[in-house]
């Protein structure tokens, strides 16, 4: 691909050189969003940048450190969030001047080419809060790509990590563990359906009615649509156990236990909308779940969480065993109560 | 501009002039540059790793089309995986075209190598294993294709898999040739898949050597049209391992050939020695099922002429002890559980359970000599095995 576009863009001649070219040229981060670093397009030395480097080639932040947002970034938070070791997530969406986003009932918000989701990964309170990674989906002409970003010891920069890396964290839970940022085809892992890499947070059921009210009214979204049935928000005390375990289960386990995703030969469909016992694991054996079905015979025994690989598997954290496989070094606690109580409470 | 233009498209266009080849070795930082080398490489190039051992520490995976990953034999390059801290698997391809070829990987925690959705793979002289030997704490899978169309799976050698060394999974067109299963659970087990030829392997010390199923509630359904031939499938005589829960856990130490739930399948030309339990079996899904697209039943399998030597001997079947004493000593190479349809050449000596019912278990077992028709027709073997193209990359 690099090769193709290169000789592509050296036929094309100068008449894509742009100024994006000279300016990423320069150490200093670009003073505006660099359009063209989202796409793909930007070019140095005659040789198409598909993968900027550095995060701070694309102008997201004002500061090097990223703590100052550019105007033009929606902040956003999901009602039920994808856990991950616990880590602070900061969440911003990019949407290039004069597109709009579309909705699409209550699944995912359709993003123009040109978008960008960002997403910082952060450990530790107040001033002790470090940035470890941060996670792009770009949105160009010929799809998605993810890319991984990681931040320098000094909290100065974050470069391009294809590879992916390990160090070592302490988890707000007082954990120590050795996190894992991903590589690049981990980040297709779970951004995955059919083969296409696709973003999996920000759909309409797991947004705040405000921010879609909000960006409805700025005609940034060209619709508010209406959600019959809304994911919990996670720490809301108030939400009973069933509704918090498949908004869990939709949120942690479905962008790879459904049609079409990563896990689809199980059989195992964890989507809020599936309504299906069986396909959300009662009764269900396991199809290839080799040692990490821990010697239980279905994923969810009703009235018996002790016996349910879904359980087991989510208590574990060895590799060939714990579920999900990717994206965390921990184990969620708290999600795991809530599992237990919601097993716990189905008729035998 | 134009020139230049018709120059760039006659390049862009001819993939292979423009085919790299990546070079990595073992040693510091072999995880990342390895990793690195799957990611940056683009369709046709290949990586080459250099022969050493390489240590690693998580999972890695391949999502470019057309990528060669080339050892430098399969005991020259290993990718040990005994510190493995993440991920499901060893190795994930989910491109098309991919030729794997000449390494080994051992002591993956979870499954050796996945493919899924991958079209068209090729794994010629892969080598995984679990250096342990039987452990139910071993990972599932060795070589684990799923969901895809055209497998070739030539000169493996897969060991001490606590689920299937080679398992083939909700696939079409498949070759699984020249390959060694030793000390698995199963040895070669083929799954909710078609157009399946399992030959010319070696099948031995597994607790099952080779398995062909079918089973219900997946996305790809409806297994068939599958030849078992010249395998060599001895002493099957490992006693299970697998976790409990698994539905290879059900197998019987000592199962040489197994068929259940499947259509059409031709079992013939294998040596089948030493299996305690029965060197063939073809027997119904056992367990109970929600699904109307699942038939449990065997249908149309045909047992052509073996080699049998020693079987059926020490089986672990319910009322082994009156069995054997009812049949002379040992029990006959084939066992029937008397469902679904099933022919056998003259000559063929068996016995069939003669149950009347699905998922009954062995109470209403009725035990009698095999009374099994001929075929009636040419086994059809039209579209079975993978496309010839895939032979050509190994050639």
């Amino acid at each position: 691909m690099i090769r193709s576009l290169a000789i592509a863009g050296l036929a094309a001649g100068a008449l894509a050189l742009t100024v994006s070219a000279a300016r990423e040229a320069s150490a200093l981060p670009p003073p505006f969003i660099n359009d063209a670093a989202i796409l793909g397009e930007v070019q140095l030395d005659g040789e198409v940048r598909e993968m900027p480097r550095t995060l701070a080639e694309y102008g997201f932040f004002l500061d090097a450190a990223g703590r100052v947002p550019d105007a033009r970034l929606i902040p956003y938070e999901l009602n039920t969030p994808l856990w991950s070791d616990g880590a602070e997530k900061l969440r911003f969406v990019y949407v290039p001047e004069g597109k709009q986003v579309k909705a699409d009932g209550e699944g995912l918000l359709q993003f123009p080419v040109g978008t960008a989701i960002i997403k910082t990964f952060a450990f530790g309170e107040g001033e002790d809060q470090r940035y470890i990674e941060t996670r792009l989906l770009l949105h160009r002409a010929d799809g998605w790509l993810a890319l991984p970003y990681r931040w320098n010891d000094d909290q100065t920069e974050a470069t391009l990590a294809l590879a992916g890396a390990r160090l070592p964290i302490t988890t707000p839970a007082g954990e120590d563990i050795s996190y894992r940022i991903p590589n690049k085809n981990q980040c297709k892992s779970c951004h995955s359906l059919d083969g296409e890499v696709i973003p999996i947070g920000p759909k309409a059921r797991n947004l705040s009615p405000d921010l879609l009210q909000r960006l409805a009214g700025d005609g940034r979204l060209d619709t508010a649509p209406k959600v019959s049935h809304a994911l919990p928000r996670w720490t809301d005390a108030g939400a009973d156990n069933a509704t918090l375990a498949r908004a869990y289960l939709d949120v942690n386990c479905a962008h790879c236990h459904r049609p079409g995703g990563g896990a689809s030969n199980s059989g195992l469909d964890l989507r809020w909308e599936q309504d299906d016992p069986f396909a959300i694991g009662v009764r269900k054996p396991p199809v290839a779940a080799g040692r990490g079905a821990g010697g239980f015979l279905v994923s969810i025994e009703p009235g018996a969480p002790e016996r349910s690989i879904l359980v087991h598997r989510m208590d574990s954290n060895e590799p060939g065993v714990a579920m999900p496989e990717l994206g965390r070094s921990s184990i969620d606690h708290k999600a795991i109560a809530v599992m237990r109580e919601w097993i716990e409470g189905m008729d035998r | 501009m134009i020139r230049l233009t018709i120059a760039a498209l006659a390049l862009a266009s001819a993939a292979p002039l423009l085919a790299e080849t990546h070079v990595v070795s073992p040693g510091e930082g072999a995880q990342e540059r390895l990793q690195e080398a799957l990611i940056l490489a683009e369709p046709g190039d290949e990586i080459v790793l250099e022969a050493g051992r390489y240590v690693l520490t998580d999972g890695l995976s391949l999502d470019v089309d057309g990528v060669t990953v080339r050892g430098s034999g399969m005991d020259g390059t290993v990718l040990d995986f005994t510190t493995q801290a993440g991920s499901g698997e060893g190795l994930l391809v989910t491109s098309d075209n991919v030729t794997l070829r000449d390494f080994a990987l051992e002591n993956p925690k979870g499954d050796g190598i996945k493919s899924k959705g991958a079209d068209n793979i090729v794994y010629y002289r892969i080598r995984v294993t679990w250096t342990n030997g039987p452990d139910a704490g071993n990972g599932a899978y060795g070589i684990y294709p799923v969901e895809s169309t055209g497998v070739l799976i030539d000169g493996a050698k897969v060991a001490g898999a606590s689920d299937a060394g080679i398992y083939v999974g909700q696939s079409n067109r498949i070759t699984v040739r020249n390959s060694i299963a030793e000390a698995n659970v199963a040895g070669i087990e083929i799954e909710n898949s078609r157009n399946a030829l399992v030959e010319h392997n070696i099948a031995t010390r597994n607790t099952g050597g080779i398995l062909v199923f079918d089973l219900p509630g997946l996305p790809v359904m409806g297994g068939g049209n599958v030849i078992v031939a010249n395998n060599l499938v001895v002493a099957n005589d490992t006693p299970n391992f697998a976790p409990p829960g698994n539905i290879v856990a059900g197998v019987r130490r000592g199962t040489g050939i197994m068929v259940m739930a499947n259509d059409k399948v031709l079992i013939e030309n294998n040596i089948i020695d030493e299996n305690p339990t029965a060197p063939i079996m073809v027997i119904a899904y056992t367990l109970g099922f929600d699904d109307e697209r699942y038939n449990p039943f065997p249908r149309e399998v045909v047992v052509g002429e073996n080699l049998y030597g020693r079987g059926g001997d020490d089986p672990q079947l319910e009322g082994a002890e009156m069995l054997l004493a009812a049949f002379g000593g040992a029990l006959p190479p084939v066992l029937w559980d008397g469902l679904g349809s099933i022919y056998a050449v003259e000559g063929t000596q068996g016995w069939s359970l003669n149950l009347t019912e699905q998922g009954k278990g062995l109470g209403g077992a009725n035990p009698s000599p095999l009374m099994a028709q001929p075929p009636v027709s040419e086994f059809d073997r039209s579209g079975i095995g993978a496309p010839a193209e895939l032979d050509e990359r190994i050639g």
